[in-house]
């Protein structure tokens, strides 16, 4: 096909659930591309010499490469090579925030639309998990060497698989009940189904790796305890731990979520499903959620699915700042998410129960930029008002949490408890340890995450073939 | 799965429950707590260690069925299996020889009192326990408590047994006389919590209260047992759940405690109909 035809194709896009539809269920919004709409896509991609996408890939897919594999109609193949970089694209193909990385640096993208490389890979995944095509592959004679990964999100089942298919023995050590850590707690149904992340579970089991559920490393083994027990490194991969508050008056009231609270009883627990499931969740009707970023979408979605009438998103910045998807903040738009831009709370009101009923907010105007290069918001003097609210959900963000670092010493932080680790190895200031995912970045991405963890798998490897 | 060793009725809806932990057993201490689900749809619940042997590796845990999961969990039987259970979670109490030690346990509270009565009598301190039930046929551990403490003495709201009213009445008469307990650890209802702290705070006496805020992953992640100590926010399950009973906000947990009572009612509710439906068929 030449160019000129290439350009004439729309893209394609992916069918998806009607929001007046999906309001009321739990089921993921979109439906994912058909092999003739995946095919079509695909040859929209321009295959260029130098593949300037690949630049924003924080693992380097080879775009190119998978995309003219599945325009070529080998799909099986091309999901092989996207795993060569990326060991979850199935996960990575629905949460990505592509417009910023691959997407946003397609050349098609500076005239028409640029290809949709995160529906593609989501395809080519699903396609080769759904037609059984997933290939066990042969694990390398042992090494007798023995590797702990503390944690199951994306960080931690990544260094699973990359260092079990490499000879070692790998355990991971989980401190929930269930495996897959953020992508089961916190990413909700609608946005990642948990069949995908119990797939990609059952894979590194199926090539060997044990995995511990319920065991809290740093409260029945330490760091060192674990190298007493026989193993030779550690991962740390415990994901950003402790949920941040904004330390207003009354966020003690009832009613009042942490966004890692509120996901957790309604993903994980499912309390969307009381009393057929045990724990509850309060669902009130005038929802606000604090924040801009994908867990605030989440959270907001969910109180939706709960029964809200009003589902209010509270940021403090405007539109454009919103660090969410794209896709997220439109989904949330379709559904009927009411978004109050340039807004801070700064006090809640609560009935004699200790009821939430109400948050006096100010408006904000944006000043300078900031230290993250986003203009600084700046309130308004004397613009209070009153939002009328029966839950509020804080997704203002999360520290790390203290478990590890304080049972393990010698194990150095920085400032903000995030454990120091090398860029170019994922190596702690500890002989044998190594960190990855949020717990090094603080709140980040599952693919920076699953990137951080093949660094490591690869700096690990070479130290266990060194002892 | 975590099989049950055994589990029995020690008083009207007050069950003890052994259960194997080798690893937990061996790491556990006084003032800590294990989260458990008994089944794939449970929910998370926090229980307090009531004792532990390390070498036969056996957790003890007495539990007060107060819901719909401790009323289901109180029908299961030994040889029975509870889909998890994790820990030691929480901070140990802090255990040293303070010299002169109360420990005063209320209702359920006996049963982790015990445990930290215990440790501070191996730490080498005169310890004396005040416990009380609502009623004599409610009163737990009384001959383990007598056998550990220096002195004990019991009190009962109905005065079916020993002193008739409140523990906090015999505290108050213990801190009448010289010499003035060095350290207080209290652990039962709020109420009870917040009673003995209003006694205590006038002498100045440090006292240490366990809290038991409603628990998530008890872990840190979730903030839903977040609790006022000092004016400040602070989460039970990593930063507690001992705290500084004269700084807490009693009045704010009392008020959190209650977030679902409406959901726990018609979770409740729900399974006695299943019990009496299950009856039922089982006649017929």
């Amino acid at each position: 096909m030449d160019p000129k035809e290439r350009l004439k194709i729309p893209r394609q896009k992916m069918p998806e659930q009607s929001p007046q539809e999906r309001v009321k269920n739990f089921k993921e919004v979109p439906l994912g591309l058909t092999p003739d709409l995946a095919k079509k896509e695909a040859q929209r991609c321009l295959q260029c010499k130098k593949a300037v996408c690949v630049a924003g890939c924080p693992v380097e897919v080879n775009i190119p490469a998978f995309v003219r594999l599945i325009s070529e109609g080998d799909f099986v193949g091309a999901a092989k090579e996207l795993k060569k970089t990326n060991s979850l694209p199935a996960i990575c193909g629905r949460v990505c925030p592509q417009e910023t990385q691959c997407e946003w640096l397609c050349t098609l993208g500076k005239k028409y639309k640029p290809v949709a490389i995160g529906a593609l890979e989501r395809f080519a995944a699903d396609y080769e998990r759904e037609t059984g095509k997933v290939e066990i592959p042969k694990v390398a004679p042992p090494t007798g060497k023995k590797v702990a990964v503390v944690g199951s999100g994306p960080a931690g089942l990544t260094v699973a698989g990359d260092l079990i298919k490499l000879g070692h023995q790998v355990t991971v050590f989980e401190a929930l009940h269930k495996t897959g850590g953020v992508l089961v707690y916190g990413i909700p149904e609608f946005r990642l189904p948990k069949t995908i992340v119990q797939a990609e579970v059952d894979y590194v089991e199926k090539l060997g790796v044990e995995i511990k559920t319920s065991f809290v490393v740093g409260k029945l083994w330490t760091i060192d305890e674990l190298f007493e027990e026989g193993y030779h490194a550690v991962f740390i991969g415990t994901g950003a731990g402790l949920p941040n508050f904004m330390h207003i008056p009354g966020e003690n009231l009832n009613g009042i979520y942490s966004a890692n609270e509120y996901l957790t009883r309604s993903n994980l627990m499912k309390a969307y499903n009381f009393p057929e499931s045990d724990t509850p969740i309060f669902s009130g009707k005038n929802v606000a959620v604090l924040g801009g970023g994908n867990t605030a979408m989440d959270s907001v979605r969910t109180s939706l699915r709960l029964g809200a009438d009003n589902a209010y998103i509270v940021y403090r910045r405007s539109k454009a700042e919103m660090p969410a998807r794209i896709e997220e903040i439109h989904h949330a738009e379709q559904e009927g998410v009411q978004f109050h831009f340039l807004t801070t709370p700064i006090k809640y009101n609560g009935n004699q129960d200790g009821w939430v009923t109400s948050m006096e907010c100010l408006r904000m105007e944006l000043g300078e930029p900031d230290a993250s290069g986003r203009r600084r918001p700046v309130p308004i003097e004397g613009s209070n008002f009153t939002m009328q609210v029966d839950t509020v959900v804080v997704a203002i963000g999360n520290s790390s949490n203290p478990l590890i670092p304080q049972t393990t010493p010698g194990l150095q932080v920085n400032k903000w408890g995030n454990i120091l680790a090398d860029e170019d190895t994922m190596k702690t200031s500890r002989e044998g340890v190594w960190a990855g995912g949020d717990i090094v970045t603080g709140g980040a991405t599952v693919i920076l995450a699953a990137g951080a963890g093949k660094t490591a798998a690869k700096d690990m490897h070479r130290y266990l073939m060194s002892l | 799965m975590y099989e049950i060793l055994e589990l029995k009725k020690l008083a009207p809806q007050i069950n003890l429950l052994k259960l194997h932990l080798p690893l937990i057993t061996q790491r556990a201490k006084a003032g800590q707590f294990v989260v458990l689900r008994i089944h794939e749809e449970g929910e998370r619940i926090p229980m307090s260690i009531t004792d532990l042997d390390p070498e036969s590796g056996i957790l003890t845990i007495i539990f007060q069925e107060v819901g719909k999961t401790t009323a289901q969990l109180a029908t299961l039987k030994k040889g029975g299996f509870l889909a998890d259970v994790v820990g030691p979670l929480g901070i140990p109490t802090h255990v040293e020889n303070y010299g002169y030690c109360v420990c005063v346990g209320g209702g359920i509270g006996i049963a982790p009192i015990h445990f930290v009565a215990k440790a501070l009598k191996a730490a080498g301190n005169r310890v004396i326990s005040i416990i009380g039930a609502r009623s004599k046929n409610l009163l737990i551990l009384e001959q383990e408590m007598r056998e550990l403490s220096d002195e004990l003495h019991i009190s009962t709201d109905d005065g079916s047994y020993g002193h008739h009213g409140f523990v906090t009445d015999i505290l108050t008469e213990l801190l009448s006389h010289e010499p003035k307990p060095d350290f207080i650890m209290a652990v039962g209802p709020v109420i009870m919590m917040r009673a003995v702290c209003g006694v205590t705070g006038p002498h100045g006496i440090p006292t240490l209260v366990s809290l038991n805020p409603i628990m998530v992953d008890a872990t840190g992640m979730c903030g839903a047992c977040r609790v006022t100590v000092g004016g400040k926010t602070k989460f039970a399950c990593v930063d507690g759940p001992d705290f500084d009973g004269h700084q807490v906000d009693f009045d704010e947990l009392i008020k959190r405690q209650a977030m679902y009572q409406r959901q726990e009612k018609m979770a409740m509710e729900r399974w006695e109909r299943m019990c009496q439906a299950g009856s039922k068929g089982g006649a017929a």
